[in-house]
């Protein structure tokens, strides 16, 4: 998309009607937190790139007659563009997702007190873990490869049996004991688990990409 | 497989067929998945360290995609088609009677490694169906009777 | 092989094929599509062999046996062609062979009962016949003709004159122009004008310098088509061709053929037609002395239905998971390594060569604008005969239907389609808000727009045939449950919904929830269009959304009612055994799970109710049918 822009390299737009300029390269995101507008987040780290998967961040944006929903932490605005983060259809999916959460991760109280911020309370969905708390939001996993770069933990999997998980789910070696996966965990679910990803760095080799 | 003695000159061969770049880790693994029924831990590690991918990137491959299973398949693969039509024509039934017949669920391996069930989707034989493969082998319009008699020779 | 140097040797090539084709050659052609060795068309093929070598006929011209992909009437296989008599046997086993081989290969007579009948009539030809009269092959011209194998077989039959023409005759642009105004759109089932993406690539390349990739996208998920494969096992060239003529038109020089992980066949012929068009120099450098160089790699796919989106099958290719990334940017812009990639449906690379060869009006007047050329359905179902077919877009769905298709075996006829797959949606065959036309007629024209304007899409090509024992309730929770298990399980609208909404359609199937609950699940439908990242999220809720916005009623039988229409959903039907057609063999009870069937041998035998798990063992066993769903 070419933005069209000032020739200082700002981006004018609105969200809910009020004027908002983004510098270049900002997401919709980060402009509306610049500006203190409230949009809700749970995969969001400014430490890592953002990834999408929480898509509580939605927001309606009104462009050329069209109008589409889409994750602000990943969108960028153009010039001229309408962002609407309370709409109908925004608040549809924050108030499923939100619901769907509660009975993904009913253990979170982090996630409790975010629904309730949104009116959800309750969930009528099948409840499959009640000791659940990691939503697979994938901050921990971006941290560790993209930041630290010893990319000791990942997914593995997919769909509802996504887990967070290391290779041959043993601890890892590889694991330097950092802590930064846990100071981003949204929820608390990580530090409870730690032990599953941490190994014995005295066995870390560091020669080869597998030990 | 079992029976067949793997040594690590076999591994080689598959790899060499293969330039060290990660884009060739999801085609290295195939062939390791068709040689030895299954990737092995070794082998896994092997394969990451030729193409230069972290391990954490191989595991999530390897549990990710369908094709690649971690523990080794049946002598022989039994596959449900439930593609729409065969399913429009009883395929669940079909795989539900299966289950029972060999005593697993589908996607597992039965104790003594002889079967493998697996659902897949779609073969398109779709005229023929409820379908299912027995191996390579096609049965058309299959029943749980004749299932049966087709296991009963192997 | 030897090296073909310039358009000249090619043209020469052809003829001299051409010259050595003796049309008087009687040639047996045996399907090897997938219905058909499905079928055991292979040791049809073995038969074949064998009976001539064994027939002590004293042949003018030896006969020749030809295996070839896909001829349509799946539903008939398996299919065997014979010229110049121009017959079609259907039906043919391996034991009917010695027959055919001397009463028509030696004898050069008819053998009748191998003859397709419909509705009282025998067809020798295959023209002749319905199923093939109201199609239209163009795509498929040389699908079922052909030897895949044999790369000499497609140059005869025109392959690679339209990559000459575009080389010659034409410039980069002036091909990307024809395909524009040619109409033609994406056949993967997004239906996006084509040209727009080619251009799109060339004008980021023009600002990035650099590689550009093409990729072929042959992950052809949706359960129930096939068209790809048929193209890809029996017609490779056509592949190949189109992806040569749009590297010279995007300045790509490496394409990659994307085949999923299910179709082994599809990638040994491929495999084998790369390897014969790099042998007579069509794929490397210098291509027919153009200067032009351009090269195919072939990947396989690894199971994952994700994997037919664009950013998932380039993850795939960089050695990643197949997890889809937000788009913009597209991967026209940024796609395989960040370099500008076009990626196009297989059906779509192999329509390019025809519009080339047609010309871009030629090529427009077939079909419906903005709907233009032909299409390809895998016809499936409850339809009589069911196969692969090729018609052109704007023609009704009665038509394909019913005088195609041969309608719909059973009382109540036609109850809907399901297209697009997993993606597309349930509608009725009385189509009454579509357009006034439309609602003249009582059908449906199948075209992209007119398709979308349903709620569902006209999609890759799947095409099922509903009647009136299937259940949408039931084929709605079938889609979710596919999806379910082929999410990447990124994004929670799609992990998390897909589920939540499996969790409504399974209380609908055991007859619970309430009126109420159809509601909620429209709107979590409408959550998880809007919030999830990609196409499988994205369109995940269109099979549910459909089926309740035109069967509600069947949904209210049975969460009002706990009755389903259909009887299929098994916690609201019950087995009963006929007392006036049972004999008394109990072979039900003999192989019953459960052991729930109970009765006096050679007086009757009757079902449990409370204890039947309804697994249908009973029914499959009976030989007098005597089995009924209430």
């Amino acid at each position: 998309m070419s933005a069209k822009k000032k020739t200082d390299g700002l981006i004018d737009f609105t969200i809910n009607g009020q004027r908002v300029q983004a510098k270049e390269g900002w997401s919709i995101l980060e402009t509306a937190r610049h500006h203190h507008i409230p949009i809700p987040t749970l995969c969001y780290h400014p430490a890592v790139h953002p990834w999408g998967s929480c898509r509580l961040c939605v927001v309606e944006i009104r462009e050329n007659g069209q109008s589409n929903v889409t994750a602000s932490c990943l969108a960028k605005p153009t010039a001229g563009m309408e962002v609407l983060t309370q709409s109908e259809r925004v608040e549809n999916v924050r108030r499923w997702v939100l619901e769907m959460l509660l009975a993904e991760c009913p253990a979170s109280q982090e996630i409790k007190d975010l629904a309730a911020g949104y009116g959800v309370t309750s969930t009528r969905f099948a409840i499959p873990d009640p000791l659940e708390d990691c939503l697979k939001c994938g901050r921990c996993v971006a941290v560790c490869h993209e930041v630290v770069g010893v990319r000791a933990l990942t997914f593995g999997s997919r769909g509802v049996k996504k887990k967070l998980e290391t290779p041959y789910r043993i601890p890892n070696n590889m694991c330097i004991g950092c802590g930064c996966c846990v100071s981003v965990c949204p929820t608390g679910a990580l530090q409870a688990r730690l032990d599953t990803v941490r190994g014995d760095i005295a066995r870390r080799t560091g020669h080869s990409f597998a030990h | 497989m079992d029976g067949k003695k793997i040594s690590k000159a076999d591994i080689d061969a598959i790899m060499e067929r293969y330039p060290r770049h990660p884009q060739y880790l999801i085609s290295l693994l195939q062939d390791v998945q068709a040689a030895f029924n299954y990737i092995s831990p070794d082998n896994l590690n092997l394969v990451c360290d030729y193409v230069g991918v972290p391990v954490t990137q191989a595991w999530s491959i390897a549990t990710f995609y369908k094709s690649f299973s971690l523990e080794p398949k049946g002598e022989h693969e039994i596959k449900v088609c439930l593609g729409t039509t065969c399913h429009l024509k009883g395929g669940e039934n079909l795989v539900e009677a299966c289950e029972r017949h060999l005593q697993v669920e589908r996607g597992q391996t039965t104790g003594d490694r002889r079967f493998t069930l697996e659902t897949v989707k779609c073969v398109g034989a779709c005229s023929e169906a409820p379908v299912i493969m027995i191996d390579k082998e096609y049965l058309g319009q299959a029943t749980l009777l004749g299932v049966k008699q087709h296991l009963k020779k192997l | 092989m030897k090296k073909i140097k310039d358009v000249a040797e090619l043209e020469g090539l052809r003829q001299s094929l051409h010259a050595a084709h003796d049309p008087q050659q009687p040639v047996a052609r045996v399907c090897l599509g997938p219905g058909c060795l499905a079928l055991g068309a292979e040791k049809v093929s073995q038969a074949f062999k064998s009976a001539l070598k064994k027939s002590k006929a004293n042949f003018k011209v030896q006969p020749l046996i030809k295996t070839t992909g896909c001829q349509g009437l799946c539903s008939q296989g398996t299919l065997v062609n014979l010229s110049p008599a121009d017959l079609l046997y259907v039906r043919v086993k391996p034991e009917d062979v010695p027959e055919i081989v001397e009463t028509s290969l030696v004898k050069g007579q008819v053998l009748e009962r191998l003859l397709y009948s419909e509705n009282g009539t025998k067809y020798k030809s295959a023209a002749e016949i319905p199923f093939y009269r109201a199609q239209q092959k163009v795509i498929l011209k040389n699908v079922g003709v052909i030897d895949p194998l044999d790369i000499n077989d497609a140059i005869r039959c025109g392959a690679y004159q339209s990559l000459a023409k575009a080389l010659m005759d034409l410039s980069p642009a002036e091909v990307i122009k024809t395909v524009e105004l040619s109409g033609l759109r994406g056949r993967g089932g997004g239906g996006f004008p084509t040209a727009y993406k080619w251009r799109r690539a060339v004008e980021n390349a023009r600002q990035n310098p650099g590689p550009v990739y093409l990729i072929a996208n042959g992950e052809e998920g949706d359960p129930g088509a096939f068209m790809d494969r048929a193209i890809m096992e029996g017609d490779p060239h056509a592949v190949i061709e189109g992806m040569l003529i749009g590297g010279y038109a995007l300045g790509a020089h490496q394409g990659f053929l994307y085949v999923r992980h299910e179709y082994p066949i599809a990638i040994h012929h491929l495999s084998v037609a790369v390897q014969q068009a790099r042998a007579l120099g069509l794929l490397g450098k210098n291509i027919l002395g153009s200067g032009f160089a351009f090269d195919l790699q072939l990947n396989r796919g690894a199971g994952a239905y994700v994997c037919g989106e664009e950013t998932a099958i380039i993850a795939s290719l960089e050695g990643r998971v197949g997890e889809p990334v937000m788009r913009p940017p597209y991967p026209v812009e940024q796609g395989l390594w960040g370099r500008p990639t076009v990626i196009n449906n297989v059906e779509t690379w192999a329509n390019v060569p025809h519009i080339i060869r047609m010309g871009a009006e030629g090529y427009a007047n077939l079909g419906v604008p903005p709907s233009t050329g032909t299409k390809i359905f895998s016809l499936v179902g409850k339809v009589k005969n069911s196969g692969l077919v090729e018609v052109p877009m704007g023609i009704s769905l009665g038509t394909l239907v019913e005088e195609i298709g041969g309608g719909v075996p059973g009382q109540k006829g036609f109850k809907a389609v399901q297209t697009g797959g997993p993606s597309g949606g349930i509608v009725p065959y009385e189509f009454k808000d579509v357009t006034a036309e439309a609602a003249e007629k009582k059908t449906l024209s199948v075209d992209f727009d007119s398709m979308a304007k349903t709620g569902s899409t006209m999609g890759g090509g799947g095409m099922i045939v509903m009647d009136e024992h299937d259940c949408v309730v039931d084929l709605a929770r079938y889609f979710l449950r596919f999806l379910e298990e082929e999410s990447c399980g990124k994004c929670l609208p799609c992990r998390l919904g897909l589920k939540g909404m499996l969790e409504f359609l399974n209380q609908f199937a055991k007859g619970q929830g309430t009126p109420q609950d159809l509601d909620a699940l429209e709107s979590l439908g409408q959550a998880v269009a809007d919030g999830s990242l990609c196409g499988l999220g994205k369109r995940a809720p269109n099979p549910v959304l459909t089926s309740i916005r035109y069967f509600r009623d069947e949904y209210l039988a049975h969460i009002v009612d706990h009755k389903c229409p259909a009887g299929v959903c098994k916690d609201l039907i019950s087995f009963r055994i006929d007392p006036k057609i049972c004999d008394g063999c109990g072979l039900c009870a003999k192989h019953c799970p459960e052991a729930c069937i109970s009765g006096k041998k050679k007086k009757l035998f009757t079902i449990n109710e409370a204890a039947c798990i309804r697994c249908g063992v009973c029914r499959d066993v009976c030989p007098l049918d005597a089995v009924r769903v209430v």
